[in-house]
């Protein structure tokens, strides 16, 4: 059919010459540029900017922070979806259409609020903070605003796969003398794996370039609570542009690392369990 | 002797289930639902009068809300019309290198917003490769309108073009065929069959690239030099006035940024019911139309 089409159809030039048009001047040229110019300082000089202890502490808080977001999101996010596929109660519609929040609410008032709750005049922190447990201007707080960033990515992976699942199978189970529980951890689990980990990576890449929330919540102390995109500010706002690019280009190739590893992961799960 | 449990056996025993009712209740209740309450309580709990002059008495808060009107629009219909020229090439054509333009298209996404508006800083800002260039012809585009655009353009590429190409692909181009053999032109075509068809996917792109546009943070920062009344959007602003201690001002415009989040969400749960009722509608008149 399709030679067809583009002997039928009109537009295909026009379309996919504007399309490429558009995608090159604003997005892949200025992707290179930012390559190009990160590639102008010499080697020793772009290693030294990468590599100072501030930077490195910067990618650990990022990466760990991220990891530490991401697995909490795979666990509520998995006991949200089956509750919200299986299970019947009050306002199940609006609590599912609420788990999509943090994907529209900008995230400077997600920052914004989150650092007013956990104060110790706020409505969490006057439970927390006599806890002992400081959920504001700390890590815990970067972490905390990370989970909620990242929240309906698992969720949302989670949910058509539970729904998938065949009554048959677990009828099966426990037709063979399966308790309910080893039905759950031996016949369902496994087959949500791949969608688990296509929601953790989506939910670890979010969180790995987020900035517009964290920036309210942590504090941004150098060594302690500053994540690598507030110290690509930090160097832009000292005019080192050259040393801010540098470190953009680490954080990037983190970035599409991810990118390519959920890229495999899907098909290599659309293989497994097609 | 046979129990409830046994007759259906996908259902748990009913202390696990409001166990895990409540602990789900939970996790969305104190992820979710209470900072969106703590919002509108902090930005209305002095009366209404207050919050309204709050937002009203500062003329660099409107000024706030002007640019964001300005700059979210443009962006917006800029990847509207970008989302739909791509759609059709992807969804209607097969050509070399289309499964890596499809990924290519996702590519800003995973990309840091603060990476994002440093780009731009590169290519127009001062030192940069246009920058010399640009400031001879006394054009600005780093500090001002222009690269708050761009950046916003940037960051929200994806979201118009990702809706609709799977929408397309699943409509598929049958009809568009037989019109194009009746003898309807390029527009005729555009206009008469495919936007019908791809109109609700299009309204559900738009309003997640507009929450996003409307809301962008890190990339519009970077580029917008934070001239007070000139350049801060509405997220800026409310970073701003947090900055300044001005925590009513800062919740009076985040409050409204929350409502445009909570109207998308209406918006957005409204079309996907509306889209379950289509899909069951079609398969229940598929399966009555192969019965007789």
């Amino acid at each position: 059919m399709n030679d067809v089409n583009r002997r039928v159809l009109p537009g295909f030039r026009l379309s996919l010459g504007y399309t490429l048009a558009y995608l090159g001047v604003l997005v892949l040229v200025p992707l290179v540029a930012c390559f190009l110019k990160a590639a102008t300082l010499p080697f020793d000089r772009f290693w030294a900017a990468v590599s100072t202890d501030r930077a490195v502490a910067a990618y650990e808080l990022t990466v760990g922070a991220s990891l530490v977001s991401a697995a909490i999101n795979v666990v509520v996010g998995l006991l949200v979806a089956w509750v919200l596929v299986r299970y019947e109660f009050p306002m199940k519609r609006v609590v599912d259409s609420l788990v999509d929040l943090p994907f529209a609410l900008p995230t400077a008032v997600a920052g914004l609020v989150y650092s007013s709750l956990y104060v110790q005049s706020g409505w969490l922190g006057r439970f927390l903070v006599p806890l002992g447990i400081q959920a504001a201007y700390s890590r815990l707080a970067i972490v905390l605003v990370l989970v909620f960033v990242g929240f309906p990515f698992v969720v949302r992976t989670l949910e058509p796969v539970l729904e998938r699942i065949d009554a048959d199978v677990e009828e099966a189970a426990a037709c063979l003398g399966a308790s309910r529980l080893q039905t759950v951890t031996r016949v369902i689990f496994p087959s949500l794996y791949p969608a688990l980990v296509t929601g953790f990576a989506l939910s670890f890449a979010r969180a790995l370039g987020e900035y517009g929330s964290v920036v309210f919540v942590s504090g941004n102390m150098p060594f302690k609570t500053e994540i690598a995109p507030v110290l690509i500010v930090a160097r832009l706002e000292e005019f080192a542009y050259a040393e801010a690019t540098a470190i953009a280009v680490v954080l990037l190739v983190i970035s599409f690392a991810v990118l390519v590893v959920v890229n495999l992961l899907e098909r290599w799960s659309k293989r497994v369990y097609a | 002797m046979s129990t409830p449990d046994h007759t259906n056996s996908r259902s748990d025993p009913r202390w696990v289930r409001i166990t895990l009712v409540t602990a789900a209740l939970g996790v969305v209740g104190v992820l979710i639902v209470i900072p969106l309450v703590d919002v509108f309580v902090e930005a209305f709990g002095r009366g209404f009068g207050a919050y309204w002059r709050t937002l009203t008495a500062d003329e660099d808060t409107l000024a706030a809300i002007r640019l964001t009107m300005t700059v979210a629009p443009i962006a917006v219909v800029t990847n509207l019309i970008f989302g739909i020229a791509a759609a059709w090439a992807i969804s209607r054509f097969r050509f070399p290198g289309r499964t890596l333009l499809t990924a290519l298209i996702d590519l800003p996404f995973s990309v840091s917003p603060v990476v994002a508006g440093l780009i731009f800083v590169l290519i127009f800002g001062l030192q940069g490769y246009l920058g010399p260039w640009l400031r001879a012809h006394d054009w600005r585009i780093i500090f001002a309108t222009p690269g708050l655009v761009l950046a916003t353009t940037f960051v929200t590429f994806p979201f118009v073009a990702r809706e609709l190409i799977p929408v397309m692909e699943a409509i598929g181009a049958d009809e568009e065929i037989a019109a194009v053999s009746l003898g309807a032109s390029g527009w005729q075509l555009f206009r008469r069959v495919t936007l019908p068809n791809i109109k609700w996917g299009l309204v559900y792109g738009l309003i997640l690239c507009n929450a996003r546009a409307m809301g962008e943070f890190g990339a519009v920062y970077v580029v917008s030099g934070h001239i007070t009344g000139r350049t801060d959007t509405m997220p800026l602003r409310v970073e701003k006035l947090f900055q300044e201690y001005n925590t009513p001002g800062a919740f009076a415009v985040a409050s409204l940024l929350a409502s445009l989040a909570l109207v998308t969400l209406a918006v957005k749960t409204a079309l996907e019911w509306k889209t379950r009722r289509d899909l069951a509608e079609a398969a229940r008149l598929r399966s009555e139309g192969e019965e007789p």
